[in-house]
């Protein structure tokens, strides 16, 4: 694999830098915000987690950064979507092209929707290889080889040559993987991208992503519902609910003292390996539709902590320690950063 | 009441074949080996747990057990009786005793009847229950679960997949059943809305003194709920124990991979991982001998030549494995976990 060192043009600014997000869809409840006012940043090189239950617009972020939400039904603004320098938000279609699959690369669930059942799995890569980089066939499909060894797929000579149904889910999840890494991706978006997969495989393909990340440099961003899987992966965490950031922050001080409810309640919900509990801590109610959000707080209605404010107001995004974030009205002690909500500072994000 | 110290239900040496054929028309090209050659004791009051990855066979299990499949081979006795060889109209009354809550509770509920219809459903097919009588349990049950008597009147697509679960639940409850399956019935569902469901499974089984089947794939939500606890892999039950010592104390390679491969949601903890190589082989042609050595960190030679059998490694812990030392004093293995083990795990 190339090194990339000479690309990094300046390892200060972040990678990514996503400013006022807002995705809404038009839909038979009206017009729905999925996201809404979503800021962050990610670090070249680090492992971002992004969390979230169902429906909290984990996804609609990624497609949003990528571009790949259709319109109609939706509809993205942002007031900057920078990447390595670059604001994607202004960007053509066809200077879209270019960045993804080459700058940027995307991994999902289910591994059969970024491949097509009815070309061999050597074909797929070396067409990723050859439509962003001057490389003979030849060559494109030695790179192929190599690049199903180093995702650690047995005898990948002869399995270049196979179908994409002749894998199993593991195995296609890795090929989905050598197909994003073929252009050496700055940032690797995966999204849920173990989900599908039994515990054993995941662990596989998780240690598989650690180490081309080691090796390869790359910033990846993880979106996925699983807590443990944050814990192990990730060095930031982005905390959604109901389209909105509510906590963000480096992975130890959020998991040991979360400083969103919502946070806090999620941890509380979920059994642990390691600890004996007779019974679990569940957040009452359910996640509101996208189309009857609360006002002031969205989660006020299953709030524990809930003040007359809450209902009124929503909280702005609040320093609560060092690069910790949390976007709660029981933070106010701090000193706010900005009392307008959905603005970042320009330190945001970083750890 | 039949013995109680007899078991609720005993499996022996339950086997189930599918025969796989290659499009519609053509002849058997070989079998599935879904269930083989399984044997586990249910005990009245107990959680049994079910684990492993998917396709291993614990759904598979649970039809068997239900009598919603017939077996290839083996016996399941729900108190004594084996439920295989019990003529129509017993076995229609036993059903009452034995209710399914599924894994997904969008595709289980019937989009074009009430809430209230629904739950009520099996009280009519049983005919259990008529007119207000049937309109107050009905009742009853939307409140054991959560729900309120107005949502009697509405669609399920009103309802979020947490409501849904609880709905499916309430109408496994409406026939006083003695015995609960439930196939992976969190997978599906939002983490907060998890810890919901979870719990009041737990509640209702304190309150109804239910037994519970329960099947899942996540050993965290497995140690949770579980007492007792049976590792599949491949077909077989490879490992079984109280939950105590089974967490504490894993024997069989399979468990203990699997064990290491959850994710911890503590990022201070830091772990040896068991990494296990390739995939999990198919049920259509598993491999000899012990079917988990294709990815047995320690595989021996003789693993590859024999299949080794489920015996008690332990005080009420059963393990199939060549390199685990059977424990001197052997009792029987399908009813491993049932005794001091869970003694000593309460105390
Ligand atoms: N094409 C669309 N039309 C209308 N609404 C949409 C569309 N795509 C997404 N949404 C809505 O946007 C919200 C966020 O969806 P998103 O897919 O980002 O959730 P998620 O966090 O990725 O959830 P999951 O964990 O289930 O993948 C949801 O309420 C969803 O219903
Ligand atoms: N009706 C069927 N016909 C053929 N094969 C089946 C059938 N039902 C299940 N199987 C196979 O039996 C094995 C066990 O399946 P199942 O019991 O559903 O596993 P689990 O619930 O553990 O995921 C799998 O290989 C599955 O494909
Ligand atoms: S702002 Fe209020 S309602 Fe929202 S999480 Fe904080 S305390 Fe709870
Ligand atoms: S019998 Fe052999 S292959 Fe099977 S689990 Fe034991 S050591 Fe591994
Ligand atoms: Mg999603
Ligand atoms: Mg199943």
């Amino acid at each position: 694999m190339a090194k990339r060192a000479g690309r990094e043009q300046n390892s200060q600014t972040p990678l990514l830098s996503v400013r006022g997000l807002r995705t809404t869809f038009v839909t038979d409840d009206g017009i729905v915000p999925a996201v809404d006012g979503v800021s962050f940043t990610i670090d070249r090189g680090t492992t971002v987690g992004l969390v979230g239950e169902s429906g909290c617009g984990k996804s609609v972020t990624s497609l949003s950064i990528m571009k790949l939400i259709p319109w109609p039904p939706g509809k993205v603004e942002a007031e900057e979507i920078l990447f390595d320098g670059k604001d994607l938000s202004r960007m053509s279609e066809r200077e879209m092209r270019r960045i993804r699959g080459n700058e940027i690369a995307m991994v999902f669930q289910e591994p059969m929707t970024s491949l097509n059942p009815v070309f061999k799995i050597g074909d797929q890569i070396m067409e990723a290889i050859i439509l962003h980089q001057k490389v003979s066939k030849r060559e494109a499909r030695e790179r192929a080889i190599e690049l199903l060894r180093m995702v650690g797929i047995p005898s990948p000579d002869k399995r270049v040559d196979e179908y994409p149904h002749h894998l199993s889910g593991g195995m296609r999840q890795r090929v989905v993987i050598a197909i994003a890494l073929s252009c050496n991706p700055k940032l690797l978006i995966a999204d849920e991208p173990t989900t599908a997969l039994d515990v054993t495989i995941q662990a596989q393909i998780l240690d598989l992503l650690r180490r081309l990340q080691e090796e390869l440099g790359m910033a990846i961003l993880l979106i996925t519902h699983d807590l443990g899987v944050v814990a192990e992966m990730c060095q930031r965490v982005i905390v959604m609910y109901a389209g909105k950031i509510v906590e963000e922050g480096p992975v130890v001080p959020l998991f040991q003292e979360p400083a969103h409810p919502y946070t806090r309640g999620l941890l509380a919900s979920i059994p642990k390996m390691n600890e004996d509990r007779p019974r679990l801590t569940a957040i009452p109610g359910v996640v509101p539709h996208p189309a009857r959000m609360p006002r002031g707080c969205r989660f006020h209605p299953r709030c524990q902590f809930a003040k007359p404010i809450c209902e009124q107001l929503e909280p702005p995004r609040l320093p609560v320690g060092e690069g910790r974030f949390a976007a709660c009205w029981m933070h106010t002690d701090f000193e706010p950063l900005e009392a307008v909500p959905g603005e970042v500072s320009s330190s945001a994000g970083r750890s | 009441m039949p013995g109680a110290h007899e078991p609720l239900v005993r499996v022996e040496g339950l086997v189930k074949h599918f025969p796989l054929r290659r499009g519609l028309w053509s002849r058997q090209a070989g079998v599935v080996k879904a269930v083989d050659d399984v044997s586990f004791d249910i005990r009245r009051g107990e959680t049994l747990c079910l684990v492993g990855e998917s396709g291993c066979g614990k759904s598979t299990t649970a039809r068997l057990i239900l009598r919603l499949l017939e077996p290839t081979a083996g016996k399941v006795f729900f108190e004594g009786k084996n439920i295989f060889e019990l003529p129509a109209r017993e076995m229609r009354s036993l059903r009452k005793e034995m209710q399914l809550i599924f894994q997904d509770p969008y595709a289980s509920l019937n989009a074009r009847m009430t809430v209230g219809e629904i739950i009520g459903e099996p009280l009519v097919v049983h005919k259990l229950a008529k007119g207000a009588a049937l309109e107050r349990r009905v009742k009853e049950l939307l409140e054991a679960v959560g729900l309120a008597s107005y949502h009697a009147k509405r669609y399920p697509h009103e309802f979020s997949g947490g409501q849904r679960q609880r709905i499916g639940i309430a109408r496994a409850l409406a026939v006083n059943p003695k015995l609960v399956v439930c196939d992976e019935p969190v997978s599906a569902l939002d983490v907060s809305v998890q810890a919901q469901v979870l719990n009041l499974l737990k509640d209702l089984q304190d309150e109804l003194q239910l037994t519970y089947l329960f099947i899942a794939h996540d050993l965290s939500v497995v140690k949770h709920m579980g007492d007792r606890i049976a590792v599949m892999y491949l077909g077989k039950i490879v490992e079984v124990a109280d939950k105590a010592s089974l967490y504490q104390n894993p024997q069989h390679p399979y468990t203990r991979a699997l064990m290491s491969a959850i994710p911890i949601a503590d990022p201070t903890v830091k772990r040896e991982r068991i990494l296990l190589e390739g995939d999990v082989p198919s049920a259509i042609n598993p491999p000899r001998g012990c079917r988990f050595h294709t990815r047995c960190p320690i595989a021996q030679e003789i693993c590859a030549i024999e299949e080794p059998p489920l015996r008690m490694v332990g005080e009420g812990h059963a393990c199939a494995c060549h390199l685990v030392p059977a424990a001197a004093s052997a009792s029987h293995p399908a009813g491993a976990g049932t005794k001091a083990g869970v003694e000593a795990a309460e105390g």
